[in-house]
This record gives C-alpha cells, structure tokens and sequence, in this order.
C-alpha cells in the first residue's frame, strides 16, 4: 500500500486536486463561519438591529429572517460541496488512482 | 391519583435534556406534576417498543461481526444515515427543549437552533472524508493513524468516555422525569426500563438496531412536528405575521419575544458559546461514529447533506411550534397550572401540549411516545460509542495491542454495553435530586476541547506529534474541567459560593485555545525521533485520508491490514 502511497503523492494531479479542495473547503467553511460568528456578535452587540421590524407596524422583526437564512445558507452549501465532490473530486481521484494501479500492472 | 411535587431545581433537568438548552439556566423555573397514568400514550409506546425490539431481533440476526456491531456492517446508504444522524439531532430535548424555549422568550429559541446546525457544515467540509478515509469504527483510528496508539487511545478513549457519561447521566435523569410527567410512572421504574430497553437494543443489535430505530424515529418525528406547524399555521390563515402577531399580543414579555433576550450578552460569552456549539458538534462521539455506517466518504458526504436538511427543517418547524404554543397555550385554562400561572408541567411541555390542543387525546399519545422514542434512540447510540471506546480504542488496541480474534472483540463489545447500561442506570438514579444541567454543556466543551483538536490537528497539519497532540489534548481537558468546575453555573450556582473564581460560564474559548496552543507548541518542540518519524509518516496519511485508497470497505482494504 505504501508504494501506492508514494505515487500518488508524487503526482502533480493529485497536488491540483488537493489544491482545489482545500481552496473549496476552506472558502465554504468560511463563508459559514463568517455569517454565524457575524449573527452572534450582532446579538452580543447590537440586538436592536434584529428587533427591528422588517416592515413598520408589523410584529415580525429582522432577526427572523436573518437566522433563517443562515439556516438555508448552511443547507445549500452542504449541498454546494456535495455536489462538486461526488461529481469532479471522485473522478479526478479515480483517474490518479487508476493511473497509478496501472503502473504497477505494467 | 398521586401528584408528586418536585424541587424547581428538578424541572430545570428536565430542561437541560437537550445540547441546546445547557446554557439557559435561568430562563425557566417551575412545579413538576406528575400527569395521570396515560393510556392513550402508554398504548402507543408499547407498540413502538415491540416494534423497535422487532427490528432488534432483525438486526441481531444479521449482526455478527464486530463491524456489523460498530458499523452496521457499512450497509447504510446516505439517506439512510442523514436520517440518523437528524435524529441523534431531533431528540425529545430538541423537541420539547426548543419548542419550550420558544415558548417562553421567543426569538431566543432559534439562536441555539442555529448553533447547532452550523456545525454540520463544518464537519462536511473539513472533517468527514478524511475521517471515514482514516478510521474503522472510532475517530480514534483516525488520530492514532500515524500517531502511538497508546496514548492517542488512550486519551481518545478518556475524552469519549467523559462526553458520552456526562451526556448519558443528563440523558437518563432528564428521561426520567419526562416519563414521569408524560405516563405517570415512577421515576425509577422509568429509569430502569430506559435503561434496560436501551442494553436490549445495543448488545443484541449493535449499530444496526440503533440506527433503524433512529431512523424510524426521525421520521415519526418529522411527521408529527409537520402536522402540528401545519395545524398552527391552518388556524393563522397561513400567515406568519398573524402568528406572530397574536403571540406577542398573550405573551408576557409582549413584543420581547421577537427579538434576543439576554441569552448571551458579551462578547467573549457569545464567541465561547458559539465555539462549543459549533466545534463540539464536531467531537462528539457518538456523532462522529456514525460516519463508519455508510460505505464510503462518498455516501458520508451525503449523509451530511441529508441531515443538515432534516436539521435545519426540523428548528423551522420547532419555532413554529413554540409560537403555536404561546398563541393556543396561554389564557387557555386547559393547559394552564392555577398554582404557578405557567402551563402544567412547565414550558418543557409546551409541544406536548399543543399536541393535544391541535390533535386531541390520540396525537397528544402519539406525540409522548415519539418523545419517549428519541429518549431510547439518543441513549443508545451514546451507549454503543461509549462501548466502543471501551472495546475497540482500551480492550483490542491497547492491551491487546490489536491482536484480537474477531468473536473476541465483539464478546468484550458486548459485555461493555451490559456494564455501560447499568452504570447508566445506576447513575440515572443517584442524579435524580442533583442539577444536572450543566453536563451537557461540560460534554460540549470538552467534545470541543480535546476531540475536536486532535482529530483535526492529526489530520490536517503534518508537523503534529503524538507528545504534542497527548500533552496539549490532556490541557484542553483539564481547562474545560476546572473551568466549569470554578465558574458560575457550579462554583455558584451548585456549590453556593458568592463568587466564581472563573467569570464565565461557557469555557470552551478558553479550553480550546488552550488546547489548540500547548498541542502547538509541543509539537514544534518535540525533537524527538519518534517524532520526526510521524512528521514523515503525514504523507501517507494525506494520501489515504484524501482519495480512500486503503480505507475500511474499499478492495484495498480486503488486502491489507493497515
């Protein structure tokens, strides 16, 4: 296994494939973070912005909104990742795995 | 009739069921009544029960292997555990916590719905693949990988057991009384048959019967909770600001309820708070365990998409709900205790009671038995990962140094239920007059403290060693501990001193800067040649955690034993 290992690390695809998928991962982990630490420090600081009403003399208040949309903001990127993983990430690293089972066949 | 009054201090560990409600210790104060024994309620739990120790017997047929035990054999399908893993999520403190949370300052409910379900993105992206790549049947295969098992076991195994007893005590004792008020059952008669159906499930049928039942569960659950928000929402017109509109007409606190109440007030409290909510999801065991069900990171990958759905819905609808509740709940002389002014039972029951306010004597049983139902589901799948610290991380890889026999390690897995079961149960009883609320939140700061850094560490950063990951994990443990232990919620709260030696209630900024530091600067110090061994040995691993060449279920794997 470890020889395999060693091929694959020295492929320069499956450096590309890392490199994209560390950039994906960690931009959508940040994106996530940022909004949720964003939704708190706004409670801990200034919760008038959420008590606001979105319309004047209605009851219901921006903060409704807003965690809902962090809600479906998580959702949809969860399925962002799923989406671009399972569909380019798995093929790139089949086609690297499978060039590499075929060296050693050779 | 017997009504059996209880210390206010009880409710409040009623409350503190739920992850999301470890940090509202003030909010609710209340009588607990024990509710007439009832039928309706009873009748449909035990059908529930023969059904689910139906699928026990299913599952124990089909669970002979140590992996059938731990893993469900890697049969279950993404869906399959989305389902799952939302119903880890949806449990009746979830449920009746939330709702009730809702029910008494609004809006305030929603911030800890949010909490939770953060953390299921972050887990996607930056945890799940490399976990399943790595590991077997615990996330501490993936640490120790390239790491000395000893130790990184070790400490995986202390930091597991702490969460899953701490978890399970709040568990069982919050079971208790729920049982209590919702079947008019004594609380050790209900704290016994937990206990004893939960041993039942996981010793004969392992990961599978547990995962069936939470799956059954979940939907149950989502069901019942959608018709209930649709039965709300039916009698609003479907109209939200209706809803809202008429609930902050009843309320108390009036138009409070539509905006943060003093939840989290500073900053550092809010950072710490958040922290734990976020990243402790991601060290929880019995959560982390579930990744090993599915075949491959592929159908991992999935499974998160799934129950970060089911989650997210799952709160929408909880809001709904609390809000139902005060609209229908309030002013109405059913529901309301003349004693306290409150609703009988308390805010906990607030879903419980809108239950039989919207669908009367049969879906106010349905909705207790399904409560009952997470209850047993919840346990369980703490039970089996505590086992599986016990069995798999000390018994197989520790003092047998992984030279077990299959019929071995099983043998041991199940006898480490039974003893997990009646510690349980035993603990369950012992707690009963004790608060117990904050063990929930000290099983997130450590989830957050010590598992989350050494999984992500040993998976992520190359430099790292076992004497960093073993002494800096150990310091993360030891803050969250002694930070609970001086701060408000036990220093004062428990133990009645006047002031906390530590300010804050939440210590997981803290704990895990600790943790994250001295894991840090251990490792770059550690010149050892062990250590230099492991710093080379990354490569290996990125390679296995990226593309799953050799991970457990793939055709490699049938070749090697790595």
């Amino acid at each position: 296994m470890q020889h395999f290992y060693r091929r694959i690390y020295a492929d320069p695809d499956f450096h590309e494939l890392e490199r994209k998928r560390s950039r994906f991962s960690w931009l959508l982990a940040s994106i996530v973070m940022l909004t949720y630490f964003s939704f708190i420090l706004v409670i801990a600081f200034a919760p008038e912005l959420f008590a606001t009403p979105i319309i004047d003399g209605k009851t219901i208040t921006w903060g409704i909104p807003v965690g809902l949309f962090v809600i479906l903001l998580s959702f949809l990127l969860t399925g962002v990742y799923v989406y671009r993983a399972n569909k380019e990430f798995d093929q790139i690293t089949k086609d690297i795995v499978d060039r590499v089972r075929k060296l050693d066949d050779a | 009739m017997l009504s059996i009054k209880t210390h206010s201090l009880l409710f409040i560990t009623v409350l503190f069921l739920s992850p999301s409600l470890l940090f509202a210790a003030d909010a609710i104060q209340g009588e607990v009544t024990r509710q007439a024994v009832n039928v309706t309620a009873i009748a449909m739990f035990l059908a529930f029960v023969s059904a689910t120790l139906g699928i026990t017997y299913w599952a124990a047929k089909r669970t002979r292997s140590t992996k059938d035990f731990y893993a469900a054999g890697g049969s279950i399908t993404g869906l399959q555990n989305g389902l799952a893993i939302a119903g880890d999520y949806m449990s009746a403190a979830s449920f009746l916590g939330i709702s009730g949370l809702v029910f008494a300052s609004g809006f305030d409910g929603l911030i800890y719905s949010i909490g939770f379900l953060v953390g299921w993105p972050i887990i996607l992206f930056l945890l799940a693949e490399r976990l399943r790549n790595l590991g077997k049947y615990t996330f501490a295969d993936a640490v120790s990988y390239r790491l000395r098992p000893v130790p990184m076991r070790s400490l995986a195994a202390c930091g597991t057991l702490t969460v899953v007893l701490l978890y399970l005590i709040a568990q069982m004792v919050g079971a208790g009384k729920l049982i209590q008020l919702l079947f008019g059952l004594e609380y050790h008669f209900a704290v016994v048959a937990v206990g004893v159906l939960m041993i039942l499930y996981v010793t004969f049928g392992g990961m599978l019967a547990t995962t069936w039942v939470q799956i059954i569960k979940a939907i149950l659950l989502l069901l019942g909770a959608t018709f209930m928000a649709l039965a709300v929402m039916y009698q609003m017109d479907f109209s939200f600001e209706t809803l809202f509109a008429r609930a902050v007409e009843v309320h108390a606190s009036g138009l409070d309820i539509m905006s943060p109440g003093g939840l989290v007030s500073d900053p550092i409290s809010a950072i710490s708070l958040g922290l734990a909510l976020m990243f402790g999801t991601a060290g929880l065991p019995h959560i982390l365990m579930r990744f090993f069900t599915v075949p491959d990171a592929r159908e991992a990958r999935k499974s998160i998409f799934y129950a970060t759905g089911f989650i997210g819905y799952f709160y929408i609808l909880t809001f709904i709900i609390g809000f139902g509740a005060i609209v229908l709940l309030v002013n109405n002389p059913e529901f309301l205790d003349t004693g306290t002014g409150g609703i009988l039972g308390g805010n906990n029951m607030a879903a419980i009671h809108l239950s039989k306010a919207v669908g009367g004597e049969a879906f106010l049983g349905f909705i207790s038995a399904v409560a009952f139902a997470t209850i047993l589901a919840v346990v369980s799948g703490l039970t089996l990962s505590g086992a599986s610290a016990i069995s798999h991380d000390i018994y197989a890889s520790i003092i047998k140094n992984g030279d077990v026999i299959e019929g071995e390690e099983l043998r041991v897995s199940r006898i480490a239920t039974i003893v997990l079961g009646i510690a349980a149960i035993f603990l369950g009883i012992v707690f009963e007059q004790q608060n117990v609320a904050y063990m929930v939140g000290l099983a997130f700061a450590i989830a957050a403290s010590v598992n989350f850094p050494i999984l992500f560490l040993s998976m992520y950063w190359q430099n790292l060693t076992t004497r960093g990951a073993f002494i800096g994990g150990s310091i993360g443990l030891i803050t969250a501990v002694l930070c609970m232990i001086f701060g408000p919620t036990i220093w004062v709260d428990i133990l009645g001193n006047a002031e906390p030696i530590f300010p804050y209630k939440h210590p997981a900024l803290f704990s895990m800067s600790a943790a994250f530091v001295s894991i840090y600067l251990i490792s770059i110090f550690d010149k050892s040649q062990s250590g230099q061994e492991e710093v080379i040995a990354f490569q290996y691993q990125y390679v296995r955690s990226q593309t799953g060449l050799g991970a457990e279920g793939s055709k490699e794997s049938l070749l090697t034993n790595n």
